[in-house]
């Protein structure tokens, strides 16, 4: 029956995440540091892209100020750690729980006035440009000099998530694999349906019973502190914090490209997408350097964008699966046979 | 008997346009009614009226004795009041099964209770076979008995249908009143916004008729068909019962 067909599929997806997740643990062992801390990045622009893509992907709401989160997260973790020394554990927590609450704050207030859609998207970029601002001539938190964390002192010291180029390498592992699983949790559990069905149609989603006032709220929330605990290691693993690089508009976008090349709403996307745009962008960033063409990678990264929102417009992954699909085609057309047999 | 639902003197209007004017009728449990009337009656707006999409200008709604016109559709529909759309919205990402799901979420957390049900809500509209397919694989009947599926998965007491049946051929409408048939059987009492007529003759047991926003008849439908407000307004001058 139906089951089978599934779990066919199930297995296929467990396989294919437990081979991907072994194969980036061999890398942490055996790549060297600059592969190494390349990676780490790419791995939690994919927990970010989980993050942010669990809110557009899933809760059909747009966020382009994803950086207030991750800035908020950054400094809960920046202050506590560097001002009094207070583990960064307590930090991350406390970032979630702050930026869970702005995030609560800022939906409430914008679905209480119907404020949606783009124009719900306009206002998460003018939070985040406010925080940036406010940060910025902050002095308590650094203001534009910013805030840095004490060097490294080689040791792993798992109660203050401190260690070396490695260490960092597998925190950032576990926050990808926590956000794969976590967010094909949701979308198995029901939060994940009626997430889905608020995203492709609001109001038939409230005719059926939907309180998406409620749930809107609850996803964006659950964004946000999400990509606070991801902004928190962000900022353990480059040492330092700065308002226009952590709460800048260029880092709404590059947590964003990650979902958006990879594909939206999937659970492998942001991991893809990002596999595939931050070495792109760094490889240029060096090559350009080499020819003495300023801005290459940047270049390079428009026409990427452009060619994938042109030729895969849903993301690599998805044209991945098609393709397994397309190869598979034997076995899926068999079981769709048996199935029909058994009813 | 009892009714299920009461329409109070019920006004609409939209600027200085009244869409629906000092309406009452009231639903007996497990029959169907069916509200008629010429485009542009007033059918839709009281329908949503009912449905908390739209609030009444005057007037009351009463469901199970209990004010409902001011509650939002996602609050009347867990009262147990379930809607369709006269436009099919599927939710286009999600498997027909999915779309049957949701509607479960309004009374159970439990994903394979609400698996269960859509294939129930599915089966009794005779869907079940094309659980896994993709909405826009199906036909517009198959996606009109979608949203009545949908519907149903909500476990509703009244269930209101908004031109189910518009733009379907003789026969497909004729499966669908079948199918409308049976649910009121088990015990649903049913809400029809309807334009064909042929087919409330054969399906409601209560006919009631707007034009310009007022009722002008309620009864059966031999009642309805013979008064002659009703022929002049809507039926024309040709229509011979």
């Amino acid at each position: 029956m139906q089951k089978k067909f599934d779990r066919g599929l199930e297995r296929a997806r467990w396989l294919a995440g437990i081979t991907v997740f072994a194969v980036l643990g061999l890398v942490g062992l055996l790549a060297n540091p600059y592969v190494i801390s390349l990676m780490t990045i790419v791995l939690l622009f994919t927990f970010l892209g989980q993050s942010w893509n669990l809110m557009l992907g899933i809760g059909g709401q747009l966020s382009i100020g994803h950086a207030l989160f991750v800035g908020l997260g950054a400094y809960s973790v920046g202050v506590l750690y560097v001002k009094y020394g207070i583990s960064p554990w307590v930090g991350l927590l406390t970032g979630m729980i702050l930026a869970g609450s702005v995030g609560a704050s800022i939906a409430w207030l914008s679905f209480r006035f119907e404020v949606r859609g783009i124009y719900f998207a306009l206002l998460t970029i003018a939070a985040a440009e406010f925080a940036r601002i406010m940060f910025s001539g902050w002095e308590f938190v650094g203001a534009m000099q910013g805030l840095f964390f004490p060097a490294p002192t080689g040791g792993i010291e798992i109660s203050m998530l401190r260690g070396d180029v490695r260490f960092y390498y597998f925190v950032a592992l576990a926050l990808a694999a926590l956000g794969v699983i976590g967010t094909e949790f949701i979308s198995r559990s029901y939060l994940g349906y009626v997430w889905r069905a608020m995203r492709d149609d609001e109001s038939a989603a409230r005719a059926l019973g939907v309180r998406t006032f409620q749930h809107k709220i609850l996803v964006i929330s659950l964004s946000a502190a999400t990509a606070a605990a991801g902004g928190g290691v962000l900022a353990l693993v480059q040492g330092s914090i700065f308002p226009d690089s952590i709460m800048g508009m260029g880092l709404s976008v590059d947590v964003l490209l990650g979902p958006v090349v990879g594909g939206l709403g999937t659970t492998f996307g942001p991991l893809v997408g990002s596999l595939a745009a931050i070495p792109l962008n760094h490889l240029m960033s060096a090559l350009g350097d080499s020819l003495r063409i300023p801005g290459l990678n940047n270049i390079t990264y428009g026409v990427v964008l452009i060619s994938v929102v042109w030729f895969l417009p849903d993301g690599i992954w998805p044209a991945i699966v098609r393709l397994c699909k397309a190869i598979q085609a034997p076995p899926t057309a068999w079981l769709w046979q048996s199935r029909k047999v058994e009813e | 008997m009892t009714a299920l639902l009461e329409v109070e003197n019920l006004s609409r209007s939209f600027g200085g346009l009244v869409a629906v004017k000092d309406v009452s009728f009231s639903l007996r449990a497990g029959r169907i009614t069916a509200l008629i009337g010429p485009n542009g009656a007033g059918k839709t707006t009281c329908f949503n009226l009912v449905a908390g999409a739209l609030k009444p200008t005057s007037g009351r709604v009463l469901f199970e004795g209990r004010q409902i016109d001011n509650s939002p559709p996602e609050t009347v529909c867990r009262m147990g009041i379930a809607r369709t759309f006269q436009i099919v919205r599927p939710m286009r990402e999600m498997s027909v099964l999915e779309n049957a799901m949701i509607g479960a979420f309004s009374w159970t957390r439990n994903v394979s209770e609400a698996r269960s049900k859509a294939y129930e809500s599915l089966e009794s509209v005779g869907l079940a076979a094309k659980a896994q397919a993709r909405t826009d694989q199906l036909t517009l009947p198959d996606r009109k008995m979608l949203e009545t599926a949908k519907a149903l998965s909500t476990r509703p007491k009244l269930l209101l249908l908004d031109e189910v049946m518009a733009g379907l051929r003789p026969t497909e409408a004729a499966g669908i009143v079948g199918v409308l048939q049976k649910l009121a059987e088990g015990g649903l009492t049913i809400l029809l916004v309807e334009h064909v007529m042929r087919i409330v003759m054969e399906v409601a047991s209560r006919v009631v008729v707007l034009h310009h926003g007022a009722k002008i008849a309620e009864g059966t439908p031999g009642e309805v068909v013979a008064d002659p407000k009703v022929l002049e307004s809507y039926l024309g001058a040709g229509f011979h019962a």
